[in-house]
């Protein structure tokens, strides 16, 4: 790719100089650890080897799915529809099951499908120059209608004991689930190619100012096309999991998903308008929002409650950070000149 | 950007495909080939006169909260609970999904419940987060909605569909005095339980009640408006028809407006399967005379006298051990862990206040 030109610091100024001189995602990782240490005290029966495997369970698909959309959230652009890749290829993948295909054709094929459906919304957004917001939506709905015709109401539920209790099942009896290791293999390679590349500092680029990094050499479109690619395949790779996961072909398996993805990311401080934030921030978010639900669960807090408490969450996480550089650019402006 | 599908990139793409496909022609994991595991079984044996031990701590995990049905049935489950003084609890998602549910489950073992009483959102989704709940001493109870057998102990079942097809009959043929036309007007024509229902329904009428004749069956699709239809159809049709049998509670309370609504109103009788909320303004304007459903209820308190019952060891799920569910008196386990509630609940004019979903 000719990205060699990238002239984006690690850590993009942006107008108005509203961001913290921390490096992106301490604060949110040091409110994960402050809150697993108070929950580990004061909540029976959190701090043990199968909750924090449950726990981990739950966030290794919000996680995976986070790790593609993060890239495309910092330039600028966003996907609504990964579940719905998820959704669709669950089905797929039980339909192709049932028709008796091996399943180690059926997965590569699912992402392949994954690929094709992340280079549609892709071209529709670099080649017709339509927004992605506008895109993703309609392929959102789109995809999780294709998943019903496709398997319908049905469920396909026959799947390998062997593979079903591998997605389970943890490392050595560890509580770790087994599916953490090559997600932690995939968040090293993002984290290296967000944080340590040109084209990481490319895509920040593209966030900040998409005109100006078309002008100093960036190819904005093709770049945006292989990141929308990359979510189709690594939804894909979810969908797959999570069918294995639940020993479940579902048309309707993670319908919703996008939203807790998308409050991880905009929780871990990546600014929904491109160009800043960092994958650790991601991850410390998607863990937090879990934690708090599990925690919450564990205390017997009822689930309505619960939605109300991430989304008071999520609005002081977007919110805080506007009102600390407001309050910062009065006092700034109070001061006494000379 | 024309660069991204040169010929390279498509050789090295059709390279890859190739290389996957062939991999996996030779040899691969497919349907079929892996016999299910049998089932463990119960290794314990049942002490039928073992006493329920105070304190336990009986959960359910309905489809979703803030679901009326399941409001109704979690209330009879905590009546029974508090009945064997244990600790009640109820959690659930606010949707109806499997996977918010296994992460309940999932809570539940962590935190030690002795009985889970859960409506499964899939069948098999939940599997293996209730063997998680069962490895760490929980005893699994369905209600309404059943899992895979191997994945609970017992599954209490609202009513089989030889009793509900019975009810309904009996039901017509007594407002009918016995013989006449009767039309049934049922929810989708591939709907597997209505279907089931409608045959029984015929064979039983043939055999207990030759006077009536069930003249057709038509389908509103469990949708409202199609129903109200559908019933104005059958009324121009057959001028003579005595009584409609709607065993779907869309069918039911549509086809109850329309006739209240008609110089049909007391002249044409209406039964079948509905909601006491749904049928109460035309049970009380006269239009309804009785109809049936399975009382949630009930089905909640049996639910939670069995997970009790399971617990103390009085049964192990094992076909015709019997256990006492309080005021419901005696039930007995049948084949694959199922214990049926009983015949269908019926609603008239003199009890329809007394319920409330």
């Amino acid at each position: 790719m000719a990205v060699d030109t990238a002239p984006a610091p690690s850590a993009p100024a942006r107008a108005g100089g509203r961001r913290l001189t921390l490096p992106s995602g301490s604060v949110i990782s040091t409110f994960l650890v402050l809150f697993l240490v108070i929950a580990s005290f004061s909540v029976e029966n959190f701090a043990s080897s199968r909750n924090a495997g449950f726990l981990l369970l739950d966030v290794v698909v919000i996680a995976l799915i986070a790790l593609p959309l993060t890239l495309i959230v910092v330039t600028g652009e966003i996907d609504l529809s990964v579940a719905s890749v998820v959704g669709l290829c669950s089905a797929v993948m039980g339909r192709l099951w049932f028709a008796g295909l091996p399943l180690e054709l059926i997965i590569p094929l699912c992402l392949l499908l994954g690929a094709v459906l992340g280079a549609v919304n892709g071209l529709l957004v670099t080649k017709v120059g339509l927004p992605s917001l506008a895109v993703t939506i309609g392929s959102l709905a789109l995809y999780r209608g294709l998943a019903f015709v496709v398997l319908g109401d049905q469920a396909v539920a026959d799947f390998p004991r062997a593979w079903t209790t591998w997605a389970i099942g943890s490392i050595g009896g560890t509580g770790i689930p087994n599916a953490v290791l090559p997600l932690l293999v995939l968040i090293a390679v993002t984290a290296v190619l967000l944080h340590a590349t040109p084209i990481g500092r490319s895509l920040y680029a593209m966030g900040n100012s998409e005109d100006a990094a078309r002008f100093s050499g960036i190819d904005v479109a093709r770049t945006k096309l292989w990141l929308f690619v990359a979510a189709g395949v690594v939804s894909a790779l979810g969908g797959v999991f999570w069918t294995l996961r639940y020993g479940s072909a579902r048309a309707d398996n993670a319908a919703g998903l996008e939203l807790q993805v998308i409050a991880a990311i905009l929780l871990g401080g990546v600014s929904i308008f491109g160009g800043s934030g960092g994958l650790l921030g991601v991850l410390a978010g998607a863990l937090l929002l879990a934690s708090v639900r599990n925690a919450l669960q564990l205390v017997n807090v009822p689930s309505d409650v619960l939605n109300i408490v991430t989304g008071v969450l999520l609005i002081v996480a977007v919110v805080a950070p506007q009102v600390t550089a407001w309050a910062r650019t009065r006092a700034a402006r109070q001061r006494p000149p000379g | 950007m024309t660069s991204f599908l040169t010929a390279r990139r498509l050789l090295t793409g059709t390279a890859i495909a190739a290389l996957v496909v062939t991999t996996a022609a030779c040899g691969g994991t497919t349907r079929g080939e892996e016999e299910t595991a049998a089932d463990a079984g119960a290794g314990a044996s049942a002490n039928p006169d073992a006493d329920i031990p105070s304190g336990l701590a009986i959960a359910f995990l309905p489809k979703q909260l803030n679901n009326p049905y399941f409001a109704v049935a979690d209330a009879g489950g905590e009546r029974a609970v508090q009945e064997i003084d244990g600790e009640f609890s109820e959690v659930g998602p606010t949707e109806a999904s499997a996977s918010s549910q296994v992460s309940y489950i999932n809570t539940l073992t962590q935190q030690g419940a002795d009985v889970i009483v859960t409506s499964a959102n899939d069948p098999n989704a939940i599997c293996s987060a209730l063997d998680q709940a069962r490895a760490g001493g929980a005893n699994v109870v369905t209600f309404d909605s059943d899992t895979s057998p191997e994945c609970r102990d017992l599954f209490i079942n609202q009513a089989t569909p030889q009793g509900i097809a019975e009810a309904q009959i009996d039901l017509m043929s007594e407002q009918i005095g016995g013989s006449g036309q009767v039309a049934i007007l049922s929810a989708t024509a591939n709907a597997t339980n209505q279907n089931a229902w409608i045959e029984l329904m015929k064979s039983y009428a043939a055999e207990a009640h030759p006077g009536l004749e069930i003249v057709t069956t038509v389908y509103g699709d469990d949708e409202d408006e199609k129903s109200f239809q559908e019933t104005q159809g059958l009324l121009q049709t057959y001028p003579d028809l005595k009584g409609i049998i709607s065993p779907t509670t869309v069918g039911i309370s549509a086809a109850a407006r329309y006739l209240s609504g008609s110089e049909y109103k007391g002249r044409v009788a209406l039964t079948g399967l509905g909601t006491p909320n749904q049928m109460r303004e035309f049970v009380k304007d006269g239009t309804v005379t009785a109809f049936a459903l399975w009382n949630p209820e009930d089905l909640g308190y049996l639910a939670a006298y069995a997970g009790a019952a399971l617990a103390a060891g009085q049964i192990t799920g094992a076909e015709g051990e019997t256990f006492e569910a309080g005021e419901l008196g005696e039930y007995t386990v049948g084949a694959d862990g199922e214990v049926v509630l009983g015949d269908p609940t019926v609603f008239n004019a003199d009890n329809i206040d007394d319920f409330d979903f």
